[in-house]
């Protein structure tokens, strides 16, 4: 299994593109193009896990490189690797592509191969972000994750589709365009896309400092609308509502929230200091907004956009915190997110498509009818209020102390109180759906379960969600040994640490581990 | 040291007026009742072995001809090769799609032969007399083509303005070379660069530069003299404005190159900040535009004035990485735009009897190879990567960048999130659900037949092969590139490099 080494990254990368092609070659008939997808998930996700299989936990830098040119002028390679930052992101992106296919299962009853294609050519570009390694090859991705999410959700929306799509388009491609300008400076100023290259010039310090704190800044603001950060999150309560639930539980959140870990943080640490301060304010409020705009919701997507909003200012907390734990919680927290998140979204997708509604006064006691349904969603709700012996504790657990310890008391005890609400607007949830009187839909319609697609894209799901909450380390040793390389600490610690008034940024209080 | 027959420097043109004249010949001798069809594989066919003529061209030495007046060099290769492919693609396309009782097929034809002729030309030319006599070659034929629907309001009406229009360009074109000619004593393109510092008259030379200018900017439909570029576009038949919108304009770009860098290299100060502006202004002009239309060949009309506006962002590049930019957006472009014209010529027939954007809904249901291709050619305009509009977008604004017109760059891709808006209203309308009619007649799936089917599967390829892998293009533009760079063979005391770099 060595020799796969050399070429694994390149094959997760090409496997689901394969499997596109496959889909779009086979005939549109029955279930097909569903089997096709699964398979090619289910073999990619297998090779995901052949990432932790053989990563060396504990040595710092990439693991599994490829390094090879692929355009000479400009200086354009074919960069990919693992780090402990990306490694379990991979590795989730791989697990949630087969939930995604059996949350699709039912859902998706025409045009089958449009949609199979392009879902498996979305999972591609989102590999693709998590182990680029060269800045062009990064941007390329990243574009390219916008096109099959803006065609899905165009062609499958629920009642606006095409609008969703265009809102969701325009507000992440717009701010990617001086992304690109800031890609394209710093390699007129370096000649080089590459990371490692990249993150030696900036912290050499002989680029001039005005014009980096500008390509930071253009970096911070496409990252900050793909998270979305408050107050940039306009598009995310849409999409929800609109996408179909494989894609609307992966467009929000990790991809954006890793790359402002790899490369906003990670290639300008001064500048990203300079802004922390900023970014912990607007990820505080985000925190306590997103979980009282959740409570006012009528319709469930648009209570589980914001409670992402809610929960994305907290990792944004945790990352600009600038302290080691604040980041291991946040990176912790990003997989949990896409854990319980994801179910969430299949069993409201399940809802959906039995009562076809999704405003929650239409529902209730629905657990005497959906005896399944309800426990996966109580499971799942509590894992996201952060319960402890689930998932989520940890990771808030985390970047709340290291916030309380190392950055500020304030802004940890407010993020608290964000935490409370989200308990507060989470069970009011499940109380109005699944308990009290039946409603005359619930009445109106046959009860069915979860079929059996559904429930064995969840239960795993509900299984990681226990694990995760008891037995943090498995993962922890990767994620440890990944954001916090030493040339980040010593950059960070380099900066005189400068009092802003009621939050005082400290990256050194931490210490090394 | 000119020891190769000149007759080889221009075979590719001598093969397509051959051809031309050939298919004109047997229009004329063949019985009216006749389909015209087959003349179209002989134009074809004619097309093919011109470009293999110019690739034939890369085996002799680089030089000029009939006294230094055509020049071949691996920078008109290039756009020899683009040139005979744009017109290989859009004689398939017209194959397919002229009507069957259409009694001019075969001057249809030969004038999009006798216009190629003329494109070629020009990126040949190294004599401002010859570059005038090849546009007028090229624009002719391109002011009858436009106004072929004659039975319809608005083919006439087309042709008429892109006649008078374009008249009164090439006349501001005649006039800077007059002025030039008047200034420097010659009309020869390196003579002038190396008599222009010396010129007692330096106003006159900056005003023969700027009328040139404006002629050739007429041309490349770049704002503010983009006016004409919807009417002609929406009046004329689907395929002539796929050739419209690339071939010309890749020819004029080539002269653009030529008469900026080979001409007037020292008078970069004055040029660069026009063409800055003149850039700025046409993404914005035409994107902001192109964001109201509905008609879809306006609004594609509105988007070829913002992709000149891209291609113009290259020029702030210094030396040749602005040039070969330029060079690869050309091709890039082309390859692009001929497709989706290719797409809505099948779409909206050659009548145009559905030519608005909501005539395009469903079309990813009614046939899924016309809509997922339009869809893909509407993301390379949008500029996604992995296909080659991205990557002409890239190079385009990395040489702007690395010139250090970061602003146009900011300005450029701004703008492009902008024109996403647009391309992607057409490419959703595509890939949405057409509603229920109620009795309403449900538009035919179109037939898709050999010849279109090659064309689009040329443009496809391209598309996509400029996105994968263009390492080789860019080289061939690059070397493209550095000819025109270079001093010409035969004056080596010119040192058009170091002059150059400021």
């Amino acid at each position: 299994m060595d020799s796969l080494n050399a070429s694994i990254v390149t094959l997760i990368l090409l496997l689901p593109i394969a499997g596109a092609i496959a889909v779009t070659l086979l005939p549109d008939r029955g279930k097909t193009p569903c089997w096709t997808a699964l398979i090619t998930t289910l073999v990619t996700f297998g090779f995901t896990l052949h990432l932790p299989a053989y990563f060396a936990m504990g040595a710092s830098g990439f693991q599994f490189e490829i390094n090879r040119p692929w355009i000479e002028n400009p200086a354009i390679f074919y960069h990919v690797g693992v780090d402990g930052l990306s490694l379990w992101l991979v590795v989730l992106t791989g697990l949630l592509a087969p939930v995604g296919v059996l949350a699709s299962w039912r859902a998706i009853h025409e045009r089958r191969k449009v949609y199979y294609s392009l879902f498996l050519v979305q999972q591609t570009a989102m590999f693709g972000v998590f182990v680029s390694l060269d800045l062009f090859l990064y941007y390329g991705f990243w574009e390219l994750s916008l096109v099959p999410m803006a065609i899905l959700i165009s062609m499958y929306g629920r009642r606006n589709g095409p609008k969703a799509a265009v809102k969701f388009f325009l507000f992440t491609f717009i701010p990617s365009a001086p992304l690109l300008v800031a890609i394209l400076w710093l390699y007129a100023r370096t000649g080089s896309f590459d990371f490692a290259t990249l993150q030696g010039a900036i912290a050499s310090g002989s680029l001039p400092t005005g014009a980096l704190r500008w390509s930071a800044l253009a970096f911070l603001a496409a990252f900050a609308v793909k998270v979305p950060v408050f107050p940039l999150h306009g598009w995310l309560a849409d999409t929800f509502s609109e996408a179909p639930v494989a894609l609307a539980m992966v467009v929000a959140g990790k991809l954006g929230l890793y790359s402002m870990l790899r490369f906003h943080v990670g290639l300008f640490p001064a500048q990203a200091r300079a802004l922390a301060p900023l970014l912990i304010a607007l990820g505080a409020i985000g925190i306590l907004y997103g979980a009282c705009l959740a409570l006012a919701q009528r319709d469930f997507w648009r209570l589980v956009a914001f409670a992402a909003v809610s929960h994305f200012g907290l990792i944004v907390l945790g990352i600009y915190g600038l302290t080691t734990t604040g980041w291991n919680g946040a990176i912790y927290q990003i997989l949990n997110q896409g854990v319980f998140e994801s179910a969430i979204f299949v069993l409201l997708g399940a809802l959906h498509l039995r009562y076809s509604t999704s405003q929650i006064g239409h529902y209730g006691g629905l657990a005497g009818r959906l005896p399944q349904t309800a426990t996966l969603f109580v499971i799942a709700s509590l894992a996201m209020i952060g319960l402890p012996m689930l998932n989520g504790f940890i990771g808030e657990f985390l970047v709340l102390s290291s916030t309380f310890t190392g950055v500020s008391r304030a802004w940890a005890v407010w993020g608290t109180v964000g935490v409370i609400l989200s308990a507060a607007y989470m069970l009011w949830l499940v109380q109005r759906i699944f308990y009290g009187t039946e409603s005359e839909l619930v009445v109106s319609r046959p009860a069915t379960d979860l079929g059996f697609a559904e429930s064995i894209a969840v239960w795993p799901l509900a299984v990681l969600m226990l694990v995760m909450g008891l037995a943090p380390w498995l993962w922890m040793r990767a994620i440890e040994a990944g954001p916090n390389p030493l040339e980040w600490r010593n950059a960070l610690a380099l900066q005189p640490v400068a009092p802003h008034g009621a939050l005082q940024v400290s990256a050194t209080a931490e210490g090394p581990r | 040291m000119n020891q190769v027959p000149d007759i080889l420097r221009i075979l590719p043109e001598v093969v397509l007026t051959l051809t031309g004249v050939a298919v004109m010949m047997i229009d004329a001798s063949l019985e009216p009742a006749k389909p015209r069809w087959p003349l179209g594989w002989v134009a074809a066919i004619g097309a093919t072995l011109a470009y293999g003529a110019s690739i034939f061209q890369f085996s002799i030495p680089e030089g000029a001809a009939y006294f230094g007046t055509v020049e071949t060099s691996p920078f008109t290769i290039f756009f020899h090769v683009l040139i005979c492919l744009i017109v290989l693609v859009t004689l398939l396309v017209a194959i397919d799609a002229l009507p069957a009782d259409s009694h001019h097929q075969g001057e249809f034809y030969a004038l999009v032969l006798f216009g190629a002729v003329g494109m070629c030309l020009l990126t040949g030319a190294v004599e401002l007399l010859v570059v005038f006599i090849a546009l007028e070659i090229s624009s002719i034929s391109t002011y009858i083509l436009a106004g072929y629907r004659k039975h319809t309001d608005r083919g006439p009406e087309s042709a008429i303005k892109y006649f008078l229009l374009g008249s009164f360009a090439t006349a501001f074109l005649l006039y800077g070379i007059a002025l030039i000619f008047g200034a420097t004593g010659t009309t020869q393109v390196y003579e002038i660069a190396r008599a222009v510092p010396s010129a007692p008259n330096q106003w006159m030379i900056l005003a023969g530069l700027a009328m040139m200018l404006v002629g050739i900017l007429f041309k490349v439909s770049a704002a503010p003299f983009h006016l004409w570029t919807p009417d002609v576009y929406e009046g004329a038949p689907s395929p002539v404005v796929a050739l419209l919108s690339t071939a010309p304009k890749a020819a004029a770009f080539a002269l653009l190159l030529r008469i900026v860098y080979e001409a007037f290299p020292t008078l970069r100060p004055v040029w660069s900040p026009l063409i800055w502006i003149v850039a700025v202004l046409s993404m914005t002009v035409g994107n902001l535009a192109a964001l109201r239309q509905e008609n879809v060949k306006r609004m594609l009309a509105y988007s070829s004035i913002a992709h000149a506006g891209y291609i113009l962002a290259a020029f702030a590049g210094l030396g040749s990485t602005g040039i070969s930019a330029v060079v690869f957006y050309t091709a890039a472009y082309a390859a692009m735009n001929v497709g989706v014209f290719t797409v809505v010529t099948l779409v909206s027939g050659y009548d145009d009897r559905l030519p608005l954007v909501a005539d395009f809904r469903g079309l990813i249901f009614r046939s899924p190879l016309l809509g997922s291709l339009l869809l893909f050619f509407l993301i390379s305009l949008v500029g996604i990567p992995f296909t080659g509009g991205f990557f002409g977008k890239f190079y385009s604004f990395s040489a702007a960048v690395s010139g250090g017109a970061v602003v146009l760059a900011i300005i450029g891709l701004l703008n492009s999130g902008v024109a996403a808006a647009y391309y992607l209203r057409l490419a959703l309308a595509a890939a949405q659900r057409a509603p229920k009619s109620d009795g309403e007649a449900v538009p035919v799936a179109p037939r898709v037949g050999v010849a279109v089917g090659a064309a689009l599967l040329l443009a496809a390829t391209a598309t996509l092969g400029l996105g994968i892998v263009p390492g080789q293009v860019l080289r061939a533009a690059e070397i493209g590139a550095h000819t025109l760079q270079s001093p010409p063979p035969e004056t080596q005391e010119l040192p058009v490099e170091s002059r150059m770099r400021p």
